[in-house]
């Protein structure tokens, strides 16, 4: 409640008449909602047995084979968002720490590369990665999980680390300027001033917001549908879908899988930040809010 | 390079889609959002769950999912609409939970003593909101959903990848598979289009941004 304060005041006796039939009236229409959707899809016949039973019946004959099915598009959804959100965080502090140490001919063309990266849509990004890729000439099929998997990871890094870069560079920026002064003062270098003192707290700071990006570098993996073959997990639901004609069904289940799995991420986030305010310890400033996770 | 300047009008006319899908889209999730953000803000605890329901839904679900969703699900119940029907509604349904965000964020960023103040000096609800709150709240406002449009505009790169036709990004498959030319130059030429809306309207909305910040 206590964020709605801004608008209203804690309401008195008439205020709480009207919220009262506000509240009776809002549920009128969203049970009448709800009616409708249902009526329209039982129906349509989406309530059988026939439509759910392969995904919600244990005895049904499909179940332990559309769940293998899923299940191993969920590893490998999991695989590359694991693998893309490592590599672009790693890579995008090292963006970060370059636009910060360097001088201003150095870090131009960092400036100019992200700037570039994020203009692009990252469909195209994986792209470049899956299919264009193969046709100059470098061939990815040598590592470890196949060339699909390596270009969707590639596209993804290149979408998502510049975004670190920039979320790393605000926590850096946020941190009181008293922080490297002083580490400079006891005789550290730049770089180790960088390294010991700024990116810890850095990272402190910024880790709702590095967060709440990896919960989009998860989602995008879903993209690869679009550009080549890889078993992720909306690949296998469609195939799913396709073989038992279960669309609505199969594409609730996908969407929880994602759902679930993505509320986990944020719930860490929020916790993370709850304990980080509680705790105090960070000299950084409070930014985490509002950067760059909007979107895509 | 020839491969772009033979297809120029090809291309001219994918990115004029692309532009009319995010228009179409803009308008769509703006209006969406708004009435989404007025619930997840109202004192009705009803309306407030259910903005909430929707915003965790499509924020955390794909965009390709929720159009697989839409155009898979939707005539499985007798709605039989166009492939660019079906992606500009996805886009419209996803795009809508950033926008609500964007706009509660701005709402919630003006301090209580703001609209207290207004109340006390008597205005009445609606004085004080158009007074006091949404000024300020338009203000910060501005540049989360400026972002949100941008990144709207690159995710019409996933609807036309869903089959949208037409767009940008399928002007860019089409000429790969279809006429065999080779993919770089054409996903390059493909690439320009995107940039050349994204980084003016990156540099746009930085200048808006500090033109209309307020100190606080």
């Amino acid at each position: 409640m206590s964020e709605q304060a801004v608008l209203y005041d804690a309401p008195g006796p008439r205020a709480k008449r009207r919220v009262a039939i506000g509240t009776a009236a809002a549920v009128v229409l969203i049970l009448a909602l709800v009616y409708v959707v249902f009526d329209r899809l039982a129906d349509r016949g989406q309530f059988t047995m026939e439509k759910w039973g392969p995904l919600v019946n244990p005895s049904n004959e499909n179940f332990s084979l559309v769940w293998n099915v899923l299940a191993e598009g969920l590893v490998n959804t999991l695989k590359a968002a694991a693998l893309a959100m490592v590599l672009s965080v790693v890579l995008g502090t090292v963006i970060a720490v370059g636009r910060l140490s360097l001088g201003r001919a150095g870090r131009l063309p960092l400036v100019a590369i992200v700037e570039l990266l994020r203009g692009l849509p990252v469909v195209i990004l994986i792209y470049y990665g899956v299919r264009v890729l193969p046709d100059v000439g470098v061939d990815l099929s040598g590592l470890p999980g196949g060339r699909v998997l390596w270009g969707l990871v590639l596209g993804l890094t290149l979408y998502n680390m510049v975004i670190f870069a920039e979320v790393v560079r605000a926590g850096v920026l946020s941190l009181p300027r008293g922080q490297r002064e002083a580490a400079l003062a006891t005789g550290l270098t730049n770089g180790q001033a960088m390294r010991i003192v700024l990116l810890p707290q850095a990272f402190r700071v910024m880790l709702p917001a590095i967060i709440s990006q990896l919960v989009v570098v998860l989602k995008d993996t879903s993209l690869i549908t679009f550009v080549g073959n890889f078993d992720e997990l909306l690949g296998q639901g469609e195939s799913v879908q396709r073989n038992l004609d279960n669309p609505i069904q199969t594409f609730v289940v996908i969407a929880l899988l994602y759902i679930s799995l993505n509320y986990a991420l944020s719930r860490l986030a929020q916790y993370i930040q709850q304990r980080q305010a509680r705790a105090g310890r960070s000299a950084g400033g409070r930014i985490a809010e509002q950067t760059t996770t909007a979107g895509a | 390079m020839e491969a772009v300047t033979q297809n120029l009008d090809l291309y001219w006319a994918g990115f004029r889609t692309s532009l009319g899908i995010c228009l179409v889209a803009m308008v769509g999730s703006l209006l969406l959002g708004t009435v989404i953000a007025a619930c997840r803000v109202s004192p009705v605890p009803p309306l407030r769950g259910l903005g909430t329901f929707w915003v965790n839904t499509f924020r955390n679900t794909p965009l390709s999912v929720v159009l697989f969703f839409c155009a898979f699900g939707l005539p499985e119940i007798g709605i039989n609409r166009s492939f660019y029907f079906f992606g500009v509604l996805g886009l419209v349904l996803y795009t809508s939970a950033f926008v609500c965000e964007a706009i509660r964020s701005g709402i919630n960023s003006v301090s209580a003593g703001q609209a207290e103040a207004a109340r006390s000096v008597g205005l009445t609800f609606t004085q004080s909101l158009r007074f006091v709150v949404l000024p300020q709240a338009l203000r910060t406002v501005v540049p989360p959903l400026g972002s949100v449009i941008i990144a709207m505009f690159k995710n019409s790169a996933v609807v036309g990848a869903f089959g949208v036709g037409a767009d940008l990004f399928s002007v860019g498959n089409t000429l790969t598979s279809a006429r065999g030319f080779e993919t770089l130059p054409v996903f390059t030429g493909v690439a320009i289009g995107y940039l050349a809306i994204t980084l003016p309207a990156g540099a746009l909305l930085q200048v808006i941004e500090r033109k209309v910040a307020i100190a606080r």
